[in-house]
């Protein structure tokens, strides 16, 4: 609600102290030479005053953008939309804010209209000078659907975060990411930023099918081998993405820890093989949200024998402490009533297209 | 005060309480439509002459936001409403809200001469009349806003505390910004008091007044996360901040099977019926399961929105499990009696052991010890005490834990100097003022769990603290006294 004055009454202003600058962890010298040469980390940038400044002209854009919510209008505009593949849609959305503090590893709660759902999606990359974050996300339920029916200018309704902790990045040595799905896409974001700490990284993808094993050219940018494996054999290495994660762990590459982003079924079979490797193995849990912020209880899921909130104590734990098979009984609660509620969803995608045709 | 009530004492007294109108149990334990109807107009002024206008109006101290309730019925008297609401609103800008879900009967009317030898008169009632008629006559005027001022104060969370400090703070002609985590404000009214006690249509009307005063709102702003409390003050520029983040985060018992699917936290099962709204499942596309037979755990007023939520939602058998007995309840007394009313099955001193599952892991049962009645605890009430042998399983599908919430740790942890105290509550003096100059807090966020009123007292506390605060501040800048609110702890 804009002030009775006209003025809007919080304005941004640069912090008065260097403490106050948003702070993405500190990285080596050299880590920081080949972040300047890779322009795209922009997102890591933010780490000295003159990083700061290269910034500035973001606070013009969460002021204007503080004006446009005041008035109470929709704000997290979809500025641009890519096919990836089929099902899976690349989103470059508008929210300035989250830009700013997201870190690897942290996700939004989305909600795309009035009356839907709110669901957790993993923050892809941000460019806090333009203000936005990237989403990737795959429709295969109804809510999921229905952002792939908004065009490029039209609005989520909510959305809201950076939430959850972010990954923690340490230098191992060597690395492999594992990506299953979209779950590559989530995987993304912490392999550069392993990459950036200095870890050499060796990354696998998998899919069911070729289109489906994505990201490929991104992975390569930071990783010094991608392997990709297909269910069906259509592209890259017939099999599972676990059968050339063995491969790895039995070669000579002196891998130290693991990253695994996939379906559940996938990071479990991950923690299984690397139990016996006894390499330190890190998974992010898409558990059933409702806010996010730790207040449902919801997302409960048994780590090391412990009662955990995937949003608040994670997304990310120690594979080997998760209890894979408790929490895929329960990521099933409503798998009946989302067939249902998708069913409504695809009856309007059906009306809506007879209104094009009309 | 002259009196404009034509009737002697005497003749009040021998008037009967009125009696609001309410939905037949077994009708409304179907419908999530308002239990109560309140008085109309009729019987409203006839409550309101029931006054005796006491001299010394002991139902005003008993107000823990000391609303002029004489005032305000004298008002009524003269059928001047609008007034009337106006006089509720110059102490508690949320009227419609109050006369809902406050506990009176251990409040004002607990305290009501009239209550001594006879019924005591229906104040409660009354709030809400002249709040209903003013929103259906549409005869709402924004109060006087003072002077404006430079100061900017921002407001974390919009619940009872957060939007009475907001209010009050914008009546004395601060720049007041809310910040609210969720898609719709409103707080712990928005996801967890169920509709059938304080519809969401109400509680809009109540929000828009609040937007009235010219306070500025923010949704989806998880403030320690979005921006954190030091960047609030360093780069949006404000001079004080309010916390009013509730008790948001969900206890559980730590008995087995509670990662079974069907069983939820009081927190999560009325927030995908409030906030989500999914009794209206698939129109709205949040799903909520309800078994034929439900347990809702535990005895506060949290517990019985759960279990008659429940009951609305299709449950053939809605269980209340209680450790302790009816007299220990810490649930108003008219929620427990319109509980069992709708046919909610109590199950008191029973203690929750064990949930029973499926193979695919689903509720099955909840295994369940008899107690009794031991020694007194701390809390002044007899302690619970297992019988030997007396294990027997419920059968169930829906398992719902009502008991208890602590704060949630998001802000604490992100901002230096702010100390908390037992169960993760922030410590506050009796001025609401927390260990962090600029900072101050109150509702369930500094007590941990207590009523809507309480949490509007300590928003209302804080913002008159805050006004001192700020004028102090005001004083001191202009004599050249060096300030911060950085991290030193005052």
């Amino acid at each position: 609600m804009i002030c009775p004055n006209g003025g809007i009454s919080a304005v941004l202003r640069p912090p008065k102290n260097k403490n106050s600058l948003p702070t993405f962890g500190q990285k080596s010298h050299s880590a920081q030479k080949l972040i300047l040469k890779n322009g795209d980390f922009g997102c890591f940038l933010q780490n000295s005053v003159a990083q700061w400044l290269t910034c500035l002209p973001a606070v013009g854009i969460l002021n204007n953008w503080l004006v446009t919510i005041a008035k109470g209008k929709s704000v997290f505009r979809i500025v641009a939309k890519q096919q990836l593949a089929p099902t899976i849609t690349k989103y470059i959305i508008e929210a300035p804010f989250i830009a700013r503090k997201r870190k690897a590893g942290n996700f939004v709660i989305i909600r795309v209209m009035e009356g839907g759902e709110r669901i957790p999606l993993t923050i892809v990359d941000s460019d806090p000078a333009a203000g936005t974050i990237t989403l990737i996300v795959q429709a295969i339920g109804k809510t999921t659907k229905l952002l792939a029916t908004k065009r490029e200018g039209e609005f989520i309704k909510d959305v809201l975060g950076p939430l959850g902790n972010p990954t923690p990045i340490n230098n191992h040595g060597t690395v492999a990411c594992v990506g299953g799905g979209v779950g590559t896409a989530e995987l993304l974001p912490i392999a550069k930023a392993l990459y950036v700490a200095g870890n050499t990284i060796y990354s696998i993808i998998g899919g069911r099918t070729r289109e489906l094993a994505i990201l490929e050219e991104e992975m390569k940018s930071c990783s010094q081998e991608v392997y990709v494996t297909t269910d069906d054999g259509s592209y890259g290495r017939k099999g599972l993405v676990t059968d050339q994660l063995k491969d790895l762990l039995d070669g000579d590459f002196g891998i130290k820890a693991v990253y695994a982003i996939g379906p559940l079924p996938m990071m479990k079979a991950v923690a299984n093989l690397t139990r016996q490797y006894n390499v330190h193995t890190l998974v992010s849990l898409n558990a059933i949200m409702v806010d996010g912020t730790g207040m449902c209880g919801g997302c409960r899921v048994s780590v090391g024998g412990e009662m955990k909130f995937a949003c608040v104590d994670g997304p990310e734990f120690d594979a080997h402490l998760v209890d894979f098979d408790e929490m895929i009984m329960r990521n099933r609660t409503y798998i009946d009533l989302e067939k249902e509620s998708d069913h409504r969803c695809n009856v309007y995608k059906q009306a809506d297209a007879m209104e094009g045709v009309a | 005060m002259e009196t404009v009530n034509p009737l002697k004492p005497s003749a009040r007294m021998r008037i009967p309480r009125q009696d609001s109108i309410e939905q037949e149990a077994d009708r409304r334990s179907r419908n999530f439509q308002e239990v109560s109807f309140g008085l109309d107009e009729q019987r409203a002024v006839i409550e309101a002459q029931r006054c005796l206008e006491c001299k010394n109006p002991v139902c005003q101290d008993a107000c823990p936001v000391n609303i002029d309730i004489r005032g305000f019925i004298q008002l009524m008297l003269k059928k001047d409403y609008s007034g009337a609401v106006n006089k509720i609103r110059e102490a508690n800008y949320l009227p419609a809200i109050c006369g809902r879900v406050c506990p009176q009967e251990s409040q004002c009317e607990a305290e009501c001469t009239l209550g001594k030898k006879h019924d005591p008169v229906a104040i409660g009632k009354l709030e809400r009349f002249v709040a209903d008629y003013e929103m259906l006559h549409d005869t709402f005027n924004a109060p006087h806003i003072g002077e404006r001022r430079k100061e900017k104060v921002a407001i974390v969370g919009s619940g009872p505390a957060g939007l009475t400090c907001a209010a009050e703070l914008a009546k004395l002609g601060y720049h007041v910004t809310i910040f609210e985590a969720l898609h719709a404000l409103g707080g712990v009214l928005r996801y967890g008091i169920p509709e059938f006690r304080l519809p969401k249509e109400i509680l809009d009307v109540e929000m828009e007044r609040i937007k009235a005063l010219g306070v500025e709102i923010y949704t989806n702003f998880l403030v320690g996360r979005t921006a954190t409390i030091d960047e609030l003050f360093d780069e949006w520029g404000f001079s004080a901040i309010f916390l009013g983040t509730g008790a948001g985060t969900p206890t559980f018992m730590g008995i087995p099977g509670e990662n079974f699917s069907g069983v939820y936290s009081a927190n999560e099962f009325l927030t995908r019926v409030n906030l989500m709204g999914a009794f209206k499942f698939p129109e709205n596309d949040t799903p909520v399961k309800i078994g034929k037979q439900v347990a809702v755990i535990g005895g506060g007023n949290t517990a019985m929105d759960a279990v008659r939520t429940a009951k609305r939602l299709g449950a053939e058998k809605a269980y209340l499990v209680y450790r302790r007995s009816r007299n220990e309840m810490p649930a108003r007394e008219e929620e427990i009696h319109h509980a069992e009313q709708e046919g909610i099955e109590f199950l008191l001193l029973t203690n929750p052991t064990r949930i029973l599952g499926t193979e695919t892991n689903w509720v099955c049962g909840l295994e369940c010890q008899r107690m009794e009645l031991g020694e007194p605890d701390e809390s002044g009430r007899r302690k619970p005490v297992a019988v030997k042998g007396s294990e027997f399983v419920l059968d169930v599908q829906t398992v719902i834990e009502a008991i208890g919430q602590k704060p949630n740790p998001i802000i604490q942890s992100t901002t230096p100097g702010l100390k908390t105290g037992k169960r993760g509550v922030v410590e506050v003096d009796e001025k609401q003022t927390t260990t962090r100059r600029g900072i101050f807090a109150g509702g369930d966020l500094s007590r941990g769990g207590a009523t809507v009123i309480l949490a509007m007292k300590d928003g209302k506390i804080a913002a008159m603290e805050i006004h001192n605060y700020l004028q102090s501040n005001h004083r001191a800048a202009s004599e050249n006294i060096p300030l911060t609110h950085s991290s030193s702890v005052a």
